[in-house]
């Protein structure tokens, strides 16, 4: 009953949603071997190695697997997978594109963001926007599985695994990589950060969200968040997309400013500890899950807030 | 080129669906239905791929009931050329609608399948990549530009750290993300002519796919509930409350 979870890292470090979806699949079973992908990745798995409950770390290294192209990464998960009955993975950017198409390929039905270990074989995952809750059994001869992690905590440090090198697959050869634009921030990340603030449609220019959201975040040591409207609007990365179809996040306190409260928008962040909405209109949704809310401009209350801290 | 593209008929994306008292799933009786926006996303990109002379024919396809032809006529009143319905009427999991793709794949022969990267019903974001798997074609998720040059496409995705640019060999599958496109609208002349186009109606088995369910579902309940808290006068209240009732500062 040996479980194989995928890491995920930047080959320098190791991200904390792998601690956490080990301990979704520590509830699925005690024999969880952890598979490092990458290029200089040996700092990674290292940190795999120190996860408590970990039995063995695989690292896997090539130039195709240095930003885990989808299609020599499955190729490599497809090749280990004879020895193991489940495959997990966080459900990330990276996890969302190889699990599927490792399952496709084992010929076995995906359960996609788990946000609760039933059974080894039941899970419960949300559809419709976080709008129903479905119980999920799967006896499928492999089980392949994605992991919500806003839902579980990480996993301690404490344990001391050996790391084992393996090879990578024959690299199928239809995609290279190009290049990556990723966001440089000294910030927190939206997944692991304890605070989040975020900014919606309201804020109405880059300049403004930048000029009110940020001096706030940076008091607050928060990460950064937004509504999608305020990504489509160009005021904000689409890497801070918080919702159904950007991040999921549970920090112990978010902050909503100027976000109506669309359910697309709940979905990614009604689990929050505590939920701030400052909003103009007393009638905002927002409010119906906020455990404190502000009716007002928010251009005069995030200013008087940074000055009260 | 050909471009193929799976559209999906979901519940309307401004439908808070309600889960049925038994538990046996969401209630879909008379829930206005869309098509997955996602999917309507994939059909503005090939249209503008078509307008931009880069593709010859946009064919649409969905697995679903016989009402999935309303979804199929919407995307031809977009622009799509000729459509294919797959009819089925119990729901088909993404590795079963995989597989039906994949025969028809190999009988239209695409030389591109653009598809939404999420169906907003199941939240599944699995089809395309299994899709890919079956093929043993390249991916490229969560699009957000798509740039075809020759044999290969340039794909910028969309992932957790900002945008990935990945160069693809053709033929290739790329799902949609939100930031792809603007999809336009369909204007009442071409919605009357899409009712001349040709709609093909199919079964799975005349791909060869099995699409039986492989996951049970157990039961559907309501989402824990979170209910509507204190509203606080003023920005010192607001701090006070933070700091020493919820102590989260
Ligand atoms: C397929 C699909 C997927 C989606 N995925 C997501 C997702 O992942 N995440 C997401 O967020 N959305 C998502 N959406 C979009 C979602 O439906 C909403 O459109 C979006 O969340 C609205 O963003 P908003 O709240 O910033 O803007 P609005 O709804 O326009 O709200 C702006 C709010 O600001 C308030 N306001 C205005 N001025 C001020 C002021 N000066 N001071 C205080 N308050 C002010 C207004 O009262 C209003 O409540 C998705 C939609 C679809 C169809
Ligand atoms: N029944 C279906 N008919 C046509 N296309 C589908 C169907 N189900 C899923 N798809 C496609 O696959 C994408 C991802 O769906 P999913 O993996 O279910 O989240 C959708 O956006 C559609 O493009």
């Amino acid at each position: 009953m040996a479980i194989l979870l995928i890491a995920e890292h930047d080959n320098a470090s190791l991200s904390d949603q792998t601690a956490k979806a080990l301990s979704a699949a520590l509830q699925i079973g005690p024999d969880v071997d952890v598979l490092v992908a990458g290029k200089g990745a040996k700092a990674a798995a290292d940190a795999a190695a120190k996860l408590k409950g970990v039995r063995k770390v695989l690292l896997a290294e090539a130039d195709e697997l240095a930003e885990r192209l989808a299609e020599p990464f499955a190729a490599l998960i497809v090749s280990l997978a004879g020895n193991y009955d489940t495959i997990v993975a966080p459900a990330t950017s990276s996890g969302k594109n190889v699990a599927p198409r490792v399952a496709a390929l084992l010929d076995v039905a995906q359960v996609s963001e788990i946000i609760e270990v039933v059974s080894p074989d039941t899970f419960k995952r949300p559809i419709y926007a976080g709008n129903a809750i479905q119980t999920v059994q799967s006896t499928e001869p492999k089980k392949v599985i994605t992991v919500r992690t806003a839902s579980f905590q990480a996993a301690p440090e404490g344990g001391s695994a050996t790391v084992e090198n393996v090879s990578a697959a024959a690299n199928p050869g239809v995609s290279s990589f190009v290049e990556n634009k990723l966001s440089e921030s000294d910030r927190p990340e939206l997944t692991s950060a304890k605070i989040i603030i975020s900014g919606g449609r309201a804020l109405g220019s880059a300049e403004k969200f930048q000029e009110v959201i940020l001096p706030l975040a940076d008091k607050l040591g928060a990460a950064v968040g937004a509504s999608r409207a305020a990504v489509d609007a160009g005021y904000a990365p689409n890497d801070w997309q918080v919702g159904q179809t950007g991040k999921v996040v549970a920090p112990d306190l978010y902050i909503a400013c100027g976000i109506s409260g669309a359910i697309q928008h709940l979905a990614g962040m009604k689990d929050s500890k505590v939920i701030v909405a400052i909003n103009k209109d007393e009638e905002a949704p927002i409010f119906q899950v906020a455990d404190y809310g502000i009716v007002g401009d928010l251009f005069t209350i995030l200013p008087e807030l940074e000055k009260a801290l | 080129m050909k471009v193929l593209v799976p559209v999906k008929r979901v519940v309307d994306a401004n439908v808070k669906v309600r889960v049925k008292a038994d538990g046996s799933g969401v209630e879909l009786a008379n829930v206005k239905m869309a098509m997955n926006p996602f999917d309507e996303i994939a059909v503005e990109e090939a249209i503008r791929l078509k307008e931009a002379g880069k593709v010859t024919e946009i064919v649409v396809i969905s697995i679903g009931p016989q009402q999935a032809q309303e979804t199929l006529r919407t995307a031809l009143a977009m622009g799509a050329d000729r459509a294919i319905l797959v009819k089925v009427d119990e729901t088909v999991e993404p590795l079963g609608v995989a597989k039906v793709l994949k025969g028809v794949v190999e009988a239209e022969q695409p030389g591109l399948v653009v598809m939404g990267k999420q169906a907003i019903d199941d939240d599944s974001n699995q089809t395309g990549q299994m899709l890919a798997a079956l093929l043993g074609w390249a991916q490229g998720t969560f699009a957000s530009k798509v740039e075809l040059d020759g044999d290969k496409a340039r794909v910028t995705r969309e992932v957790d750290g900002g945008l990935q640019t990945v160069e693809l060999k053709l033929p290739a599958i790329v799902t949609t993300d939100l930031r792809l496109n603007e999809p336009r609208y369909a204007s009442l002349p071409n919605i009357m002519k899409a009712k001349k186009k040709p709609l093909d109606e199919k079964s799975p088995a005349d791909f060869g796919a099995d699409v039986a369910p492989r996951l049970k579902v157990v039961k559907t309940e309501e989402p824990g509930g979170r209910k509507a808290g204190v509203k606080v006068g003023s920005v010192a209240e607001l701090v006070d409350k933070l700091k020493n009732e919820a102590g989260v500062l």
